[in-house]
């Protein structure tokens, strides 16, 4: 992989946004983006679960299974870093971040099932990172998922007083929206391909 | 080949293991909030370790508020007014408050955790609840899935409670089930036996308690309950009563006729009790004894689904056609229902179309 971090940070923004291209971290994305308030909260807490998530991954996979040659059993322990880490990070939020942890409140355990940071995770596997680029996309993966899901909280509070038509309030409304965001999202994609 | 899934599964467990660890340490440090006092309507102040929830928090020292769901979040029972300290109303608490219950600082007790110093302010009945411990003297079998049961408190131990509140059963472990549960049965004995109460079980399919009650429960055995709780009780007025009833609804009513028939009574009384087949008719000869003993009471037995060969003689079908007769004055007229959610909402409904001022209607939901 001749790519450099620094484009890689950006491409997982912008080129190849882990929601807008691979449509992955959908269940919060959709329930929480109601307000910007608590999208800016949940898009923070998972870049940052991102980056940490990553980089505790790469670890894992480089020193432990690796070397142990149990690479398939990466499923199982990227999923238990995850949920550990995320669990972590919740006794903290609640105990320094008051405030952001009532905005979350029972949201912040959606982050361990949220398949965005799985998927960042293997795609880091598949596509041989290194540690650097590693971190990278996964700060990158973070940023651009909370781009997507601000944006859409974002249309979706001036949304409210608008005219939406019965059945497709809510879900149906946004699955629209996100779809139409993907669409210029792809306009990117041609300015740095890192697949 | 052994040497590799022994490899495989140390090193799964391995990490798996650390971080376990790792996150009990983190348990320990972040969850500490040291002691914290609860102020309890400015009068008493209790001091608990703090991290756990406002409602564990009171049970652990002995102030009960009522839960069916165990502190989920999903029954809305445990409320509680949250004056200073519980922080902003949790996502989890909204569906179950009003408007007026939020400009109150009502919360959901289960849902508060206690992290600083909290007062707050519960009914003073509340203290009167207590956990009881107790032994089981009689178990009658009234149907082929009704039992009555009597737990007679520890010698010295008397419960103060109303016809017509309710306890909470503590279920032990048994066969697969590792956890105890508990749930709530209205008292069917009165109270004026202060050393034991009655409790009406229904087996339910598939329920955890009442599974337990009927088939581990032996006469001789201990049991716990905490109470009593509960708004739903005999008003001392005079206006005339309807009670209607179905299942095991029949006990909270049998409290407050055995109660009537200590203290005396001169009210009309008439009591509708559904049920589907004769099969699941119980303690009927002594709701017919009442009618001697009261000067204007009429026990109705309604059987919705009676087959012709039960040779039935009395009424059919629902309760509600029944009520414009035995209603005499609806401006005058209490009425205490006891059963499903469907019913209740039939028989309120129909209550108040014949003129049954609303705030008359009592009744206990089993939802």
């Amino acid at each position: 992989m001749e790519i450099s971090a620094f484009l890689l940070f950006w491409a997982a923004i912008f080129t190849s946004n882990i929601l807008l291209t691979n449509f992955l971290g959908m269940c919060s994305y959709l329930s929480v983006s109601k307000e910007v308030e608590s999208s800016m909260g949940l898009g923070i807490a998972v870049s940052f679960v991102l980056v940490f998530t990553t980089a505790l991954n790469w670890l894992a996979y480089h020193y432990l299974l690796v070397p142990f040659h149990i690479e398939y059993l990466q499923y199982i322990v990227f999923i238990i870093v995850i949920a550990a880490f995320v669990q972590l990070l919740e006794l903290l939020i609640e105990r320094f971040a008051p405030a952001l942890y009532y905005s979350l409140g029972i949201f912040l355990p959606l982050i361990t099932v949220n398949c965005a940071i799985f998927g960042v995770s293997l795609f880091m596997v598949i596509r041989n990172y290194n540690f650097l680029q590693s971190i990278a996309y996964g700060f990158g993966s973070g940023l651009g998922w909370l781009l997507a899901i601000l944006m859409l909280a974002g249309l979706r509070g001036k949304l409210r007083e608008k005219m939406v038509p019965a059945g497709l309030r809510g879900t149906g409304i946004s699955l629209i929206i996100t779809g139409i965001m993907a669409l210029a999202f792809v306009g990117f994609s041609g300015i740095a391909p890192i697949q | 080949m052994l040497i590799t899934i022994l490899k495989d599964t140390g090193v799964i467990t391995g990490v798996s293991g650390i971080l376990a660890i790792l996150l009990v340490i983190a348990e320990r440090w972040l969850n500490n909030y040291g002691d914290c006092k609860i102020n309890v309507n400015n009068k008493r102040e209790l001091t608990v370790k703090g991290g756990s929830s406002l409602l564990n928090s009171l049970s652990e020292e002995q102030v009960f508020l009522p839960s069916a769901c165990g502190g989920r979040g999903s029954c809305g029972a445990c409320k509680c007014k949250v004056l200073d300290g519980g922080g902003p109303v949790l996502p989890t608490e909204k569906p179950f408050l009003n408007q007026a219950e939020l400009a109150d600082n009502v919360r959901l007790s289960c849902q508060v955790k206690v992290k600083s110093d909290v007062s707050i302010e519960i009914p003073e009945s509340i203290f009167n609840i207590r956990q009881f411990s107790s032994v089981i003297t009689e178990i009658i079998d009234y149907t082929y899935d009704i039992k009555g049961i009597t737990f007679q408190l520890e010698p010295g131990e008397t419960i103060d409670f109303q016809a017509g509140q309710y306890v909470q059963l503590i279920s032990e472990p048994y066969a697969k089930v590792k956890q105890g549960v508990t749930r709530a049965y209205s008292i069917s004995s009165k109270p004026d036996d202060v050393n034991a109460i009655q409790l009406i079980i229904r087996l339910v399919p598939e329920g955890i308690c009442s599974t337990w009650a009927h088939t581990q429960l032996k006469v001789g055995d201990k049991a716990r309950f905490t109470g009593p709780y509960g708004d739903f009780y005999l008003r001392d007025t005079d206006a005339d009563i309807l009670f209607v009833a179905g299942g095991s609804g029949k006990a909270p009513i049998k409290s407050m006729l055995e109660h009537l028939a200590v203290v005396g009574t001169k009210r009309k009384m008439t009591y509708f009790f559904g049920a589907r087949t004769p099969k699941d008719l119980y303690l009927t000869e002594e709701m017919e004894s009442f009618e001697k003993l009261f000067d204007d009471f009429a026990y109705e037995p309604v059987l919705s689904h009676a087959a012709p060969e039960d040779n039935w003689q009395g009424k059919t079908g629902f309760v509600m056609p029944f009520f414009k007769d035995a209603i005499r004055d609806p401006k005058n007229t209490e009425a205490y229902l006891c059963g499903s959610p469907g019913m209740i909402d039939a028989v309120t409904k129909s209550l108040t179309d014949l003129g049954v001022p609303k705030e008359k209607i009592y009744f206990d939901s089993f939802g």
